[in-house]
């Protein structure tokens, strides 16, 4: 039985968070001169997440010795954020398209929404199997 | 929590494109003023926008994200025009008046990018206020 019923949503839900603040961001520098458009990779992010220790702050590991190595377990939580590649780069030196974050970010809320949603059947169905009626 | 973030972030860019819009206003209005002074004479004013934090700090530190910051506003330096009035009360001693360099058709374009960009970010704002109270509502449905 897994322990933690919610954790790949959980961080899933951390990391869309993530994203929606980096496309924010480019939305909001849209007319900003020089700003160069960034975003990460949603799912490569996810599986360094999960890999990492399944959610972060799950399990940590205690350092009681000097000598005893840390783990990167929290490196994880910050996805490496690139630059994306502009299609018609303007003049100013501006590479956001906005058409192209505005669909990033409409992506990126379904997937949230998504997420919760997992979680918001998860809890139903914990909590019916708890009552033991329907 | 990030989702808060992007409440600054929307909102330093609506201050800036609303900058904008009062630049461009008061452009528009003064596109016809003239003066018998060079000097005098009303120049189109364009805001200047920045990232910030700025790309060397951000890239560091722990959040990619940046907001709008208004850097200043400058003053156009393209050339006044020049009319021949003698019966202007503005004129100088060969009869001439200095006008403006407001281009109203730039402004224009200036008007409807900075409202769309308005509306981007009303936008952004609005999706992540609805994602944050259907958060706070998790498992209450």
């Amino acid at each position: 039985m897994k322990i933690d019923p919610f954790a790949n949503h959980a961080s899933a839900l951390k990391l869309r968070a993530s994203r929606n603040e980096v496309l924010a961001g480019n939305i909001a520098n849209a007319d900003t001169p020089n700003y160069k458009a960034r975003d990460f990779d949603f799912a490569e992010a996810l599986a360094a997440q999960q890999s990492a220790g399944g959610g972060g702050d799950t399990v940590r590991l205690l350092k009681t010795q000097p000598g005893h190595f840390g783990v990167a377990a929290g490196a994880a939580s910050n996805p490496t954020v690139g630059y994306r590649i502009p299609s018609q780069p303007a003049v100013d030196g501006n590479t956001v398209e906005t058409d192209i974050e505005q669909a990033a970010y409409a992506e990126n809320v379904v997937g949230y929404q998504a997420s919760l949603n997992f979680i918001n059947q998860k809890i139903r169905g914990l909590r019916t199997a708890i009552k033991g009626e329907i | 929590m990030s989702l808060n973030r992007v409440f600054d972030i929307a909102g330093s860019a609506m201050a800036a494109q609303s900058a904008r819009l009062n630049t461009t206003a008061s452009n528009l209005a003064n596109a016809d003023s003239v003066s018998g002074d060079p000097n005098k004479v009303y120049r189109a004013r364009q805001p200047i926008f920045a990232a910030e934090p700025s790309f060397a700090t951000s890239l560091q530190a722990e959040s990619a994200s940046v907001g709008v910051r208004l850097r200043g506003i400058v003053e156009s330096q393209a050339p006044l025009g020049q009319r021949y009035a003698p019966e202007h009360p503005e004129a100088d001693e060969n009869g001439n008046v200095w006008t403006s360099n407001v281009s109203t058709v730039e402004e224009m374009v200036n008007m409807l990018s900075a409202s769309r960009s308005y509306q981007s970010s009303i936008e952004v704002m609005s999706t992540t206020k609805e994602l944050l109270m259907q958060t706070l509502s998790m498992g209450r449905s």
